[in-house]
């Protein structure tokens, strides 16, 4: 069994978001980076899986040298190689073709990614590598078990969730309740010292949709505090002022 | 030439978030030229359903009938819309953002050879190459995109777009799409939807819990709330996670990002995650007996007090006013 995992190296979610060089540029002064909430799940059901069928857990990023303390700790928390495509991650067409163009001969069975990046949101990357290698592709998937090459799954639906059954090979995208996120432990911190990360060539892709210039959304205006014995007061700003009623 | 739109249903249902993108796609086509505005419809849905699209300015609904389409099979979703474009000859595709969609949009952007662009918030600028406005950074921030292919993928991020409700009644047309056993990879063996209630991701009006709540006993205070209010329920993670209320209830970052009219979150913090699942709401009215809870910087009306005091005496002065 081999799985691949493709993972993002972003900003942790309690960061403040600001931009520099004439709002083109994000400002990375003071910001944690850290594995993608929902390529960590990814990475956590990948873990576990791994341990249930043997075989080899690869887990991937594309991106610049940076990224490699991100690409360690999820080889802390299991992985048993990394993989950096060294490039500046454009837009999600040219990460989906660098991934797609690794993966192609590969042979791997399941390629988790997770349900959305947390940067740019795109919700897509998984899709468009399903495309590009010519395998089926599901997201979000909250469920993943397998037993032999049959998977069963549980995708989010809007309002409710379908149960759905394919067989492998298949890429998912992953969100939560699919693992528990897994914490580093000493043995795996140190272990990953040693385990391979490769750093691997691009393959030239023009970008598509690449973002040029960014902004922030206006301040927000101060609160309007109501008194808890004139609830009725609420009422009446949130019909009148609000308008919202 | 006509901009093509990806409708979306529930149960024979049109969604809105997909009429709010057929608006958009017709403001589009006013500004680029693009001709009229097809919508394409997938799975069982009634011709009165679907005529009704042409009120949020659609000219033509090409409807592929086959039943085998009515859930989100996402592969044979993405071939029929494909030979839809193909057929109509379009350059732009419209659809809503969402989680069915997000999974087909990346999949036909391969296959058109299609440039995308996902949670767009407003029409796209024309004057210096083709730029499109939408949000990032989970609705922390927002990039000016540049698409530079010819075929376009736009996936509009829901409440960005005002809704047109003065159309005429499209014509409905068949539409043949032929799918082969690849596009349906996939077996659905069974289907869970909330029902009768008002679904989170698409409310008006969202009731939302936290931990503040003390546990799932206290959920009918909300319910009578948000019955009032005809608004759907919400929860911080925490709740979701401790098994209070359903995971698809789940609000923030990991969660649901909802962008109703009115946020009522009762008992939450405020922590920054949560937030980034509401900060697109109109307007956020945060009750905490904590007055330096985080969420009333984030708010537009607050009430210092405890919720179990709070909350039925704003049910009772709604009743009394709605
Ligand atoms: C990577 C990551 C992702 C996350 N994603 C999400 C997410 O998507 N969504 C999310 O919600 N959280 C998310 N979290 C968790 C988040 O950080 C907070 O822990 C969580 O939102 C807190 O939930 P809460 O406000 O319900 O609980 P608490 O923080 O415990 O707050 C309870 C609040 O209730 C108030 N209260 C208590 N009693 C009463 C009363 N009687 N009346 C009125 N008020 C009362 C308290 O003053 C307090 O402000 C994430 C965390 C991480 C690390
Ligand atoms: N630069 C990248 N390197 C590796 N994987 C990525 C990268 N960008 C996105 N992905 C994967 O694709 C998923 C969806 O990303 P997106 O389409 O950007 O929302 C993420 O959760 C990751 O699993």
């Amino acid at each position: 069994m081999k799985i691949l995992v493709c993972i993002t190296h972003v900003p942790d979610t309690t960061s403040k978001i600001q931009f520099t060089a004439d709002n083109t540029k994000f400002d990375t002064t003071g910001v944690q980076f850290i594995i993608g909430p929902y390529d960590d799940y990814a990475l956590a059901r990948a873990v576990e899986l791994r341990d249930q069928t043997g075989g080899k857990l690869t887990v991937l990023n594309v991106g610049e040298a940076e990224t490699e303390p991100t690409l360690r700790k999820a080889l802390a928390i299991g992985a048993d190689e990394a993989i950096r495509v060294n490039t500046a991650p454009k837009d999600s067409f040219y990460v989906a073709k660098q991934i797609a163009h690794y993966a192609a001969d590969g042979n791997y069975d399941l390629i988790l990614m997770g349900r959305e990046s947390i940067d740019f949101n795109g919700g897509m990357v998984h899709g468009m590598v399903g495309e590009l290698l010519g395998m089926p592709s599901f997201s979000p998937v909250m469920k993943l078990d397998l037993n032999g090459n049959l998977v069963t799954m549980a995708r989010e639906i809007e309002g409710g969730k379908e149960t759905l059954e394919a067989s492998l090979p298949l890429i998912a995208g992953c969100q939560e309740p699919i693992a528990e996120w897994k914490i580093p432990n000493m043995r795996g911190i140190m272990s990953a010292r040693t385990k391979p990360l490769n750093v691997v060539d691009t393959v030239e892709v023009a970008t598509q949709a690449e973002a040029t210039t960014y902004e922030l959304p206006p301040a927000k205006g101060a609160v309007k505090l109501i008194d808890k014995d004139h609830v009725g007061e609420l009422v009446k700003l949130l019909k009148n002022e609000a308008k919202v009623l | 030439m006509s901009i093509l739109v990806y409708i979306e249903q529930a149960e024979g249902k049109v969604k809105k978030t997909s009429l709010e993108a057929v608006s958009f796609a017709e403001a589009l086509a006013a500004k680029t030229g693009e001709g009229d505005v097809v919508a394409i419809a997938l799975g069982t849905i009634s011709a009165d359903e679907l005529a009704g699209i042409g009120t949020a300015g659609a000219s033509k609904v090409l409807h592929a009938s086959d039943s085998k389409l009515d859930s989100g099979v996402i592969q044979a979703h993405a071939s029929a819309i494909a030979q839809a474009f193909t057929s109509v000859g379009a350059k732009t595709l419209v659809l809503a953002k969402s989680s069915l969609g997000d999974a087909v949009a990346a999949r036909l952007a391969i296959k058109l050879d299609a440039g995308l662009v996902s949670n767009v918030v407003s029409l796209p600028s024309t004057d210096q190459g083709y730029v499109v406005k939408r949000s990032i950074f989970t609705g922390k921030a927002f990039a000016e995109t540049e698409l530079k292919t010819e075929n376009k993928i736009l996936a509009i991020k829901k409440n960005s777009v005002d809704l047109k409700t003065n159309g005429a009644q499209a014509a409905v047309v068949p539409f043949e799409v032929s799918l082969s056993d690849s596009d349906f990879a996939s077996k659905i063996t069974s289907t869970e939807r909330a029902t009768g209630e008002v679904l989170l991701p698409e409310a008006d009006i969202v009731v939302s819990g936290g931990r503040g709540m003390k546990g799932p006993e206290n959920w009918g205070m909300l319910e009578d709330l948000a019955k009032t209010l005809g608004a759907a329920t919400g929860c911080s993670k925490p709740v979701s996670d401790i098994g209070w209320r359903p995971h698809h209830e789940h609000v923030g970052q990991t969660g649901v990002k909802v962008a109703p009219s009115l946020y009522i979150a009762i008992g939450i913090s405020g922590a920054i995650q949560h937030l980034a699942g509401v900060n697109s709401s109109k307007c956020i009215v945060v009750i905490n007996k904590d007055p330096e809870a985080p969420f009333f910087k984030a708010a537009d009306y607050g009430i210092v007090g405890d919720a179990f005091e709070v909350v039925p005496k704003l049910t009772e002065a709604l009743k009394a006013e709605l």
